[in-house]
């Protein structure tokens, strides 16, 4: 390439940085699949210990109920943290399906 | 142990633009004629000592990794091991030294030598990378020549807004100086990624964030600290409201490093203040992931988000310190991280007695975020040094200023449930009976800091607090 510019630059070498990131790769997972019917199936609502969280969870269990769902309830400790890994655990390893349910 | 080995016998390091060096010449001819096992290396110009087989150092290699920081040097090496050295020229040390008398005779008795050229300012750097940057585990990212590195990080989501100095090897060496930590030592697990941060992660984003390497050990303790289920960040980052790490540092450290706690304390203007803070909060992003928007979700934020770091003057303090009121022995660098609002100010100009300026912080502490809301949130009172003296000159000490802020924010349950004041938010109506704390115990910290002219304060407004939200954590701070 030409350099047109009538003064010479001086020439620019490549900077070599160090990456400050966590360099991770994001993994992609394959969603489960929407199931047919939630007859039969056990739901987990996750209540996450917010104001009035409770009020919607209610709700909702008491429509899933009559679709012939399995309903069971759980709830994090507190809204401002993830929830426990054995919370996780216990939800993954109970339900089919889980909700979790945010409200203010 | 040392990659390059010294060869066994007397190891004579020494540069020709040194004085001295130049002086022991006659010397060093002394000891070759009485030992057969005398080594010179030289630094600079492998024609001196003219007429003698010397070994150039030229890649300083032999000296960087014999931590040579004088010459000349001389060394007894013995199985490959150094026995022991002296530096400059001192007779009585060289003679035991070589174990050969009468060195010297027309010289003084003592001369001191000049700077290793591996310890040179303008090459230091330089061999540290040379020599130590195999130490250093992250990922290299080379821009293209054409490309504006400023811009480049920018492309890449580095930074918080602003340009961040390049991490290049080079400066992330330079700022591992100020630790005595390993590159590779894990700090904490960085929410709200849950990764692993090592000390040369932090390193990285601290350049970035523009500290200096004596600030490292202050933001290393400053990301264990709100890396922790007690100070919970994931939460403090994650939440709507306006929060962010405040952290506060006591002395003696934030002297030498030129922290501010005077005028304009929170304010533009210090280094120390503004890139520590900064570098916590770069760690959060680029480490742990934190980003607005994504994980951050505040409503409005606040710009104390970018940095809110400052140092406590506990020199003007009629009080002991927040990090002694909190476990810290006197004369220990720490710091505490709060979670916290941008500062507001409190104006009293006219209150000259303790009685009426504690009416007055108790009136303002009260709104915090809602005149109806108690024991859900804490605060930092920043008292300026004229505030300060008021209570200082009626003896009032630290215990006795908050016990009498915390007996005029009893409230009234009539006042605070829904709906009372014409206001709908508010405690629920079975509290209209009782009397309720606007602030848990120990919930107020006090804090002194500020300019020496100006009767005001500051409240630093907290988030949700205990164990459902967030702690004050405080930390020692070592290098």
């Amino acid at each position: 390439m030409t350099n047109t510019n009538s003064r010479t630059n001086p020439p620019r070498t490549n900077t070599v940085l160090l990456d400050p990131t966590n360099e991770r790769r994001v993994s992609t997972m394959e969603r489960v699949g929407r199931p047919e019917s939630l007859r039969g199936l056990t739901v987990g609502l996750l209540d996450i210990s917010k104001a009035r969280g409770d009020v919607f969870i209610d709700r909702l269990e008491e429509r899933l109920s009559e679709m012939g769902a399995d309903v069971r309830r759980y709830k994090k400790p507190t809204f401002t943290k993830p929830a426990p890994v054995d919370l996780r655990h216990e939800i993954a390893t109970q339900c089919q399906v889980v909700i979790e349910a945010l409200a203010d | 142990m040392s990659s390059i080995e010294l060869p066994n016998g007397l190891v004579i390091i020494v540069k020709r633009e040194c004085e001295t060096c130049r002086m022991v010449v006659p010397v060093i001819e002394q000891l070759r004629d009485t030992r057969d096992d005398v080594i010179v290396f030289v630094q600079d110009d492998p024609t001196f000592p003219s007429g003698m087989d010397v070994r150039h150092d030229a890649d300083l290699s032999v000296s960087w990794h014999h931590d040579i920081e004088t010459v000349p040097t001389v060394i007894r090496v013995v199985d490959g091991v150094e026995v022991e050295r002296t530096v400059g020229w001192v007779r009585d040390e060289w003679e035991r030294v070589t174990g050969v008398g009468s060195l010297g005779g027309n010289l003084p008795a003592f001369r001191p030598g000049c700077g290793s050229l591996s310890v040179d300012p303008d090459l230091v750097d330089e061999l540290r990378v040379r020599f130590g940057a195999t130490v250093l585990s992250a990922r290299r990212v080379e821009t293209a020549a054409a490309e504006d590195e400023f811009e480049a990080m920018f492309d890449r989501g580095w930074t918080d807004g602003l340009p961040v100095v390049p991490p290049t090897e080079e400066r992330v060496m330079r700022m591992l100086t100020g630790t005595t930590r390993s590159p590779s030592d894990m700090v904490a697990i960085v929410p709200p990624d849950l990764v692993e941060v090592t000390v040369e992660k932090i390193a990285i984003n601290a350049v970035m964030a523009g500290c200096k390497p004596e600030y490292l050990p202050w933001v290393i303790a400053a990301v264990e600290a709100v890396c922790n289920d007690t100070f919970n960040i994931h939460g403090v980052l994650a939440t709507t409201m306006p929060v962010g790490p405040v952290i506060v540092c006591n002395v003696p450290g934030t002297r030498a490093i030129g922290m501010n706690s005077g005028m304009n304390v929170f304010g533009q203007g210090n280094r120390a203040n503004l890139t520590i803070g900064r570098a916590v909060q770069l760690v959060i992003r680029n480490v742990g992931g934190g980003r607005p928007g994504e994980v951050d979700r505040a409503t409005h934020g606040n710009p104390g988000k970018i940095s809110f770091c400052f140092a406590e003057d506990e020199v003007g303090s009629p009080w002991t310190s927040l990090a002694a009121s909190r476990g810290v022995a006197s004369g220990v660098d720490a710091i505490t991280v709060f979670p916290g609002e941008g500062p507001r100010c409190v104006v009293d100009q006219l209150a000259r007695d303790p009685e009426s300026l504690t009416n007055t912080f108790a009136a303002c502490l009260r709104t915090l975020h809602n005149p109806k809301s108690v024991l859900t949130f804490d605060a930092i009172l920043v008292m300026g040094p004229e505030h300060a003296r008021v209570y200082a000159e009626a003896g009032w000490d630290r215990d006795r200023v908050l016990e009498e802020l915390h007996a005029r924010l009893q409230i009234s349950g009539e006042d605070l449930v829904r709906g009372a004041h014409g206001i709908a938010e508010g405690v629920p109506e079975r509290l209209r009976g009782l009397t309720l704390p606007k602030f848990r115990p120990g919930g107020i910290l006090l804090v002194h800091a500020g300019g020496g002219a100006g009767l005001f304060s500051a409240i630093i407004g907290g988030w949700a607090n205990g164990d459902v939200g967030s702690q004050p954590v405080t930390r020692e701070v070592t290098a």
